[in-house]
């Protein structure tokens, strides 16, 4: 059990440069995911905190001690890798003991704890297979338990889900988590996959080129996303974005497509005319009389609910979900919730909040 | 025997089996694989016979093709005065401990290579790997009298280190494991590096075990290729001592008129048992080695 500190962590590979300084504090027993698109540096971040690659600046610590300079091996964490990485001519016994023989404890104490893990992942009856016999989600409950055995202060995954069919997937990922919350083990796991990480984390980092655009819970990320890129990367389908310019004295938004609108939360700091970004949820707009001619150019019914696209009358396209089914084409009115408005300003793309009073 | 012979022969089974259903008749391919039995096998049947007989029904210039009577007389002879003064029990004795040791000798040293070039990031290290390719290109006759000299200079004439060490090192099978072991996943290496297994102990527990199969057909195809040495062991062997089968059998070839053509046969019989056990021995491991890598 321990935390995690990351301070200014850069990584350039060469000219490239692919981290530009992460900061994360990690609490004991927390589950941290990572995400973002790919290659936006979340792999490397890991592998750093791994100690698989040195960071050009900043440092790691551990359970308080800096372990920036450590070989993997004395950092006392374990990893699971996105392809498991199981030795092919190893038992599986053999694989998950692999570590404890090299560190040297006594057979029977390595016997006991792979039989252990196999106990709690369900895989006792495996133990004697080689991995080529195993099937994708059995190799993934191995490789959980080869890292379960070093009893490590840290658990690494870098997207150990996405090998497996989507049936599976969703299935180990709930155990996972709770094998996680059982054991208490600190975890940073890595994916691209937003439902993966609003499910498994206790916090979430979102990644955007290099940088955490977004360290925060995952109802945090999703109600006060702190700018364009986090807005529109969780949710599905994607966050809409309207145009417009502050208004009223800070009181309102002057949208393009037509309309202003009041802030339901209070005034913002800023002149009028400042060139403002108005996110929208697709769920919270609403189909009622008297709103915003929307042109449906396509609907794609989804059973228990329907997602309609369309374009307002100054072109912007405009994405909405309705419960259940909805009409499929032409030309239907549309209202913009106040209460619902997610405020940037344009130019980069950061949240705008009120004022404080 | 060459290798490549073997090779194709012990393939052949496995390609022909998914044309079973095509339209071409069975005897079609029956007739090709028989032609090609007779012409690898007929030699062979010669020699096997011909080493039954005795002097005189060879040198009469018949070619017998059925056993006769003197097989065990001629064998024994062989074995005990051999040709030209050294009995082959003694050639074949010699023969054998510089296959085994250039086989041996070439996997260790061009594993160990290997394993340098791939797994390592030191200063030259593209300059080391180029320079174990481009020795591919110089046949062992351009460097012969080079290493003569050096061998000769340093005593090693007439000794079995001075027969082995200069064929020990292989640049093709330096090149056969690099190829392998860059189709090892890196997550291997890292899962071994966070395991806490360092250089050694991934070399022993996790390259060595992979290769296995490698190993074995190159042990094959080395020991072939070791037996078979011809132009380097006669330049450098020319004591009893120290003298190959192969060498041996050539010496016994005198003129036509005064060769003992049914000794010489069944020396020849004798020299093809050592490569054909191995390759029969390890002709499981062989053929897996060839077709599959196990991953
Ligand atoms: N060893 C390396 N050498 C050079 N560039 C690398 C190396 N590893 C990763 N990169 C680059 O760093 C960027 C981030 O990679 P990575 O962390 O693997 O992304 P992610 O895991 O988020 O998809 C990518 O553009 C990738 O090309
Ligand atoms: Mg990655």
């Amino acid at each position: 059990m321990a935390t995690l500190d990351l301070s200014g962590v850069q990584k350039a590979f060469g000219a490239t440069r692919v981290l530009h300084g992460v900061d994360l504090a990690v609490a004991d027993g927390e589950m941290i995911v990572i995400v973002g698109a790919s290659g936006c540096g979340k792999s490397t971040l890991l592998r750093i905190v791994a100690g698989l690659e040195t960071p050009t600046a900043g440092s790691v610590r551990i359970g308080g001690r800096d372990v920036t300079a450590l070989e993997p091996a004395d950092r006392d964490i374990a990893m699971v890798f996105q392809n498991y990485a199981l030795y092919p001519h190893m038992s599986v016994a053999q694989n998950m003991g692999y570590g404890l023989k090299i560190r040297g404890l006594p057979r029977p104490e390595i016997d006991r704890r792979v039989r252990d893990a196999a106990a709690l992942l369900g895989i006792e009856a495996l133990l004697d297979r080689r991995p080529r016999q195993l099937s994708g989600g059995q190799r993934q409950r191995v490789a959980m338990g080869r890292a379960i055995v070093r009893e490590p202060k840290l658990f690494l995954f870098d997207e150990p889900l996405s090998n497996l069919d989507a049936k599976l997937r969703v299935q180990m990922r709930a155990e996972i988590r709770r094998l996680q919350k059982r054991l208490g083990v600190t975890s940073l796991f890595v994916t691209h996959d937003q439902i993966e990480a609003m499910t498994l984390g206790d916090r979430l980092v979102v990644m955007h080129q290099g940088h955490a655009a977004q360290v925060a819970t995952p109802m945090e990320i999703f109600e006060r996303p702190a700018d364009t890129y986090v807005a529109g990367f969780i949710g599905s389908p994607a966050m809409n974005f309207l145009e417009g310019v502050l208004a009223g004295g800070g009181r309102a938004v002057a949208l393009r497509a037509g309309p202003t609108i009041p802030f339901a939360d209070g005034p913002r700091p800023g002149p009028d005319g400042l060139p403002l970004t108005i996110g929208l949820r697709p769920e919270h707009l609403r189909l009622e009389a008297g709103g915003l001619p929307l042109a449906i150019d396509l609907a794609e019914p989804l059973g228990s609910e329907t997602v309609l696209h369309g374009r307002l009358p100054d072109g912007e396209a405009l994405v909405i979900r309705l419960a259940g089914p909805a009409p499929r084409d032409g030309t239907l009115p549309v209202t913009l919730p106040a209460e619902h408005l997610h405020v940037f300003v344009a130019e980069g793309g950061r949240r705008l909040d009120p004022a404080p009073a | 025997m060459s290798t490549t012979e073997t090779t194709r022969g012990l393939a052949l089974p496995a390609e022909a089996a998914p044309h079973r259903q095509g339209p071409r008749p069975d005897w079609v391919a029956h007739a090709v694989l028989l032609l090609g039995v007779l012409l690898f096998f007929l030699p062979i049947w010669i020699v096997l016979m011909g080493s039954t007989h005795d002097a005189a029904t060879i040198g009469r210039g018949e070619v017998p093709l059925l056993p006769g009577g003197h097989a065990l007389e001629n064998y024994r002879a062989a074995l005990e005065q051999g040709g030209a003064g050294v009995p082959v029990g003694r050639m074949l004795f010699n023969s054998t401990v510089m296959a085994l040791a250039i086989a041996v000798g070439k996997i260790a040293i061009s594993i160990i290579s290997a394993y340098a070039v791939v797994f390592f990031r030191f200063p030259f290290r593209q300059l080391a790997f180029w320079s174990i390719f481009i020795t591919l290109m110089l046949p062992v006759e351009v460097r012969i009298f080079p290493t003569f000299k050096v061998v000769s200079d340093l005593g090693l004439v007439n000794t079995y280190a001075g027969l082995i060490i200069p064929i020990i090192a292989s640049a093709t099978a330096t090149l056969l494991f690099r190829q392998f072991f860059l189709t090892i996943p890196d997550e291997f290496v890292e899962a071994a590096k966070m395991d806490g297994a360092g250089p050694v102990r991934f070399f022993l527990d996790v390259v060595l075990p992979l290769s296995r199969t490698n190993m074995a057909a190159l042990f094959v195809i080395l020991f072939v290729y070791g037996w078979n040495q011809y132009l380097w062991p006669l330049l450098v062997a020319t004591s009893a001592d120290v003298e190959t089968i192969v060498i041996g059998m050539v010496k016994m070839i005198g003129s036509e008129a005064n060769t003992d053509w049914n000794i010489v046969m069944a020396t020849c019989v004798l020299a093809l048992l050592p490569p054909v056990a191995v390759v029969v021995l390890m002709q499981r491991w062989f053929v897996k080695g060839l077709t599959e890598t196990e991953k």
